[in-house]
């Protein structure tokens, strides 16, 4: 389609724009390289004192440490309850299969904050305040709705032929799940475990309201201290934060192709 | 998931024991589901019909006290109604600034396009903290914003800590949603109706306004849906941005619960939430209705 040629002054403004969209974490990097005690750019001095700060921050570390652990820990719980319900929900077609799946996406239509207070208030009562395993469910009740969704549409996409093919041969059911159709669904089970991670380590809200002084993640601890004094410090956590992210793309790209795993 | 539920799949034609099979596959997400959905949002929706004790109390009886407070205070109607107005500034600059690159990027061909959707994606992957920290450090008497507008002699508006700021925050952050619910919704734009507009005579300006705007229109209602939608309850950069001056519905929603402790007020204010997501969700479907009809 070479017969639409975009006016020029159309492409400054689209370029303006995304410098708009793009400025506040890119200025992130040359800021956690300031030499100045606050924060201020230019910085007129440069420096590596703040990734030294930032290593020698006991509190910052336990929470990258806690932050790490919990995600790893959701990802793989979203990917054992997951899977299951999907494979319920898609393959047996159990009665009132859509309610069911409309129930289990629910959480995502409810703001973060609404979700916070009310699981706090439960929380408070029954002792899952500041506790390890009372993030995990929280971060659960977010990062099920991604996998149940990503899980469905992967379980969907799959040709029955090669399960049926494989039953037809005298391969017993679970035999079939095991060696035809979790491999089939390797892609979906990647991007799953992606996004269950991702979610579960960004998350900040409904983990503001259930952490604790003891216990709290990377980005809660990020936002107290950014609320705190916004310091260069906060830079230096932000270009990890970010470079883990990327980190966590570029080899899911190098492995399976972005496109084909996220965009359908 | 024991291993004797497992092997009792059905044969194919044999649907015997599916029931039961599909309990166990389901029990695990239920359970979850049950223990940090429903019965937490049963419980709010009950709590703001009850009253908070002092101390920390909270009545055993139904009262509309904290329904009839909320609305009888005129601290709490400027709260809503600011909450509304900033929400809505929110969305419509969001949609001002993201529908260039919308209709750009539903242009472009390629790896271009490709390289381009993964620009607008990346911020979504990038925590909000790190986003309003950026925002902070641009905007801060001593960031690149206020230096250059005093090295070029232009007088400085407060940009950081008030309104202003949170709204040049969350308008950049809640970008990436408009720009991909408006792609969405272009589907129905073909280069080719624009083109025979202008060959027919059409300025730019009316094929714009007579061809690509109605056109899409429905990508422009569930963008500026999504925008509202989320700009009502976000939390974190009114928080950061607002410096405790800037008070809308989530952060006094936090404030009730984590400082002051009054959980039936912070409920029936969570409440409220929703029933202006629900409110923004019928005019949504009225809107699209009648787009349908044009």
């Amino acid at each position: 389609m070479e017969n639409h040629q975009t006016s020029l002054p159309m492409k400054v403004l689209v370029a303006v724009l995304f410098l708009f969209l793009l400025a506040p974490v890119l200025l992130v990097f040359p800021i956690s390289f300031s030499g100045e005690q606050i924060l201020s750019f230019p910085p007129e001095s440069w420096s590596f004192r703040w990734y030294a700060a930032l290593v020698n921050n006991s509190e910052m570390m336990s929470a990258f440490t806690t932050s790490l652990g919990l995600a790893l820990v959701v990802t793989v719980l979203s990917l054992a309850i997951g899977i299951p319900a999907a494979y319920a929900i898609v393959r047996l077609k159990v009665a009132g299969s859509q309610i069911w799946y409309n129930l289990f996406t629910a959480p995502l239509l409810l703001p973060t904050i609404v979700l916070g207070l009310a699981i706090l208030i439960i929380f408070a009562s029954t002792g899952l305040l500041g506790t390890f395993t009372g993030l995990v469910i929280g971060h659960l009740v977010v990062t099920l709705p991604y996998a149940l969704r990503v899980l469905a549409v992967s379980l969907g996409n799959l040709e029955l032929a090669c399960e049926e093919a494989a039953s037809s041969l005298g391969a017993k059911p679970l035999t079939v799940v095991r060696r035809v159709t979790l491999p089939m669904m390797a892609p979906g089970i990647v991007a799953t475990a992606v996004l269950a991670f991702l979610v579960s380590f960004d998350e900040v809200v409904i983990t503001m309201f259930l952490a604790g002084p003891r216990l709290t993640t990377l980005p809660v601890a990020l936002f107290h201290h950014v609320e705190s004094q916004a310091d260069p410090l906060v830079a230096s956590v932000s270009v990890l934060l970010v470079l883990l992210t990327l980190a966590i793309v570029l080899i899911i790209d190098r492995t399976l192709g972005l496109t084909r795993t996220f965009v359908k | 998931m024991t291993a004797s539920t497992v092997t009792s799949f059905p044969e194919p034609g044999n649907r015997r024991g599916t029931g039961n099979v599909a309990v166990a596959l389901l029990l695990p997400i239920a359970l979850v589901n049950a223990v940090g959905f429903i019965w937490p949002i049963l419980n709010l929706a009950g709590l703001s019909v009850r009253e908070a004790l002092p101390g920390g109390g909270i009545s055993e009886n139904f009262t509309a006290v904290n329904w009839a407070g909320l609305l009888g205070d005129s601290f709490y109607i400027d709260l809503i109604v600011n909450s509304l107005v900033v929400s809505l500034t929110i969305t419509l600059l969001t949609l001002l600034v993201s529908y260039p690159i919308a209709l750009y990027l539903h242009r472009a061909t390629g790896a271009w396009k490709s390289f381009l959707t993964v620009l607008v994606i990346s911020p979504l992957l990038t925590s909000a903290v790190v986003r309003t920290y950026g925002w902070i450090a641009l905007l801060s008497d001593t960031g690149p914003v206020v230096k250059a507008m005093t090295a070029l002699g232009i007088p400085v508006p407060r940009l950081m800590f008030n309104t202003t700021g949170v709204v040049i925050g969350l308008t950049e952050i809640l970008m990436p949603y408009m720009i991909l619910a408006l792609m969405a919704g272009f589907g129905r734009l073909d280069p080719r109706v624009e083109e025979a507009a202008s060959t027919l005579g059409a300025r730019p300006f009316a094929v714009f306004r007579r061809v690509v705007l109605p056109l899409t229109a429905p990508g422009i209602a569930l963008g500026c849906l999504l925008c509202f939608v989320l700009a009502v309850s976000s939390f974190i950069t009114p928080k950061l941005m607002g410096g405790g001056r800037v008070f809308l519905l989530a952060t006094e929603i936090y404030d009730q619960a984590i400082v002051t402790l009054n959980w039936p007020l912070a409920a029936t204010l969570s409440v409220l939430v929703l029933v202006i997501f629900g409110a923004a969700l019928v005019l949504y479907s009225r809107a699209m209705r009648l787009l349908e009809q044009v």
